[in-house]
């Protein structure tokens, strides 16, 4: 085993640093997404949506990702949020009120699409319309590695059980989407999820949240 | 000692003369007691999607909330979704019943013991997550007390009923779920707003 002197270490590392040829110019920095001039959260354009489609049950588990949305919904004396305390409970809710003639939507974070597999028998079987909002984790830029198997297999184990999977990875493409899911959910009777991008409401950095409050906005 | 309850007899008197009234039907057993009982429109047997049974009811009694919807699931079903007793109890709806037949065994796979076979108390579950009505049943006094109860719409109502663990002969429901489906919402909705909504 080579051993470098205390003294001679710093500058061996700084030497082996140093580029050889000319530096590139800084990568530029990821796109952030793209919220065009005068438009809002994308959430603003998509609760209308919600209400102009009929929706009535908003059956939910919180994510930060969803949080705008869900503020909305609640204001909102049409619709009849419930919160859920655990993702499948709110496939059966929306099969339950399909079948008492009320349409609703289902808002979760993709790790809580893995609970929900055998529930989405029901509407697949049934052939029922059911819209699932997902916003992604273990996705874009994702920081906590327990997030990744799930997030990284979202799409695919919903495509597997039988539900149309559709994404949106900038804000400005989610009303779109949800305005295609909505159609193509209640439209033709199937399970249909969006899955909004961890692009779109950007990723959460823990080391940040260790600073004390008022530093961690950047 | 008193003779335990048998499924059969109890769900046929919660279903007689049962008007207008929305049933859900839990997996296996009790999808055939509902059925034994007299198939109807308005039930709603599963096949599938365990744990389904108490939420497809929240969901049926928030969008029709002058009906009364029955929830008739056995005790393995219900232990499944533990955490729908407290979303329902949030929900607060005043027309939802829930019966759970409660042989303490899961007697599609080979009868092997459930958690209410040592002790689990669900109804005390209910009763602690906020159902407005709970109730451990035994006797056939308080299965008679039970309909009332139900047609009175003053839940969200829980009753565990415990019944024989007797292995009967099956009675099965239509078999195609988007039928079983479709005439529900027709029937609940009218043909109308059922298929051309």
């Amino acid at each position: 085993m080579t051993t470098v002197s205390k003294a001679a270490k710093p500058a061996a590392r700084a030497a082996a640093r140093r580029p050889r040829v000319a530096a590139p110019r800084p990568a530029p920095a990821a796109p952030k997404p793209v919220m065009p001039a005068g438009t809002s959260h994308w959430a603003e354009q998509v609760h209308p949506m919600l209400v102009e489609a009929g929706i009535r049950q908003v059956g939910l588990v919180p994510d930060a990702g969803h949080s705008r949305l869900i503020q909305l919904c609640e204001a909102d004396k049409s619709m009849r949020i419930v919160r859920l305390t655990t993702e499948e409970e709110g496939v059966a809710l929306l099969a339950g009120a399909w079948l008492g003639g009320e349409k609703g939507v289902l808002l979760m974070q993709s790790s809580g699409v893995g609970n929900c597999i055998n529930m989405l028998s029901l509407p697949v079987a049934c052939s029922m319309p059911l819209l699932i909002l997902v916003t992604m984790r273990g996705d874009h830029g994702e920081f906590n590695a327990a997030q990744v198997p799930m997030g990284d297999s979202t799409q695919a184990v919903l495509e597997a059980v039988g539900v149309l999977v559709k994404r949106a990875d900038i804000a400005a493409d989610v009303p779109e989407m949800v305005s295609s899911g909505l159609r193509l959910a209640f439209n033709t009777f199937r399970p249909v999820a969006i899955l909004i991008g961890q692009r779109v409401s950007g990723a959460k950095d823990f080391r940040k949240l260790t600073q004390p409050a008022g530093d961690i906005n950047e | 000692m008193s003779e335990l309850l048998h499924r059969r007899t109890v769900v046929k008197e919660l279903l007689k003369k049962r008007g207008d009234m929305v049933v859900i039907g839990g997996l296996g057993a009790p999808a055939w007691d509902i059925t034994a009982a007299g198939d109807h429109d308005n039930n709603f047997p599963l096949w599938g999607a365990m744990g389904a049974a108490a939420m497809i009811g929240l969901g049926l009694a928030l969008a029709q909330p002058k009906r009364r919807v029955l929830v008739v699931t056995g005790d393995g079903e219900m232990l499944m979704a533990l955490g729908a007793l407290a979303t329902i109890a949030v929900q607060k709806p005043k027309n939802l019943s829930i019966v759970v037949l409660d042989n303490e065994h899961y007697g599609e796979t080979g009868m092997q013991r459930t958690h209410t076979g040592y002790g689990v108390d669900m109804a005390g579950m209910a009763k602690a997550a906020g159902f407005a009505r709970t109730m451990n049943i035994t006797a056939q006094k308080d299965v008679l007390r039970l309909r009332p109860l139900i047609d009175g719409m003053r839940g969200p109502l829980f009753a565990q009923v415990k019944i024989d663990a007797e292995k009967l002969p099956l009675v099965l429901p239509p078999r195609e779920a988007s039928y079983i489906k479709n005439r529900m919402r027709i029937s609940i909705l009218g043909p109308e707003a059922a298929l051309h909504q």
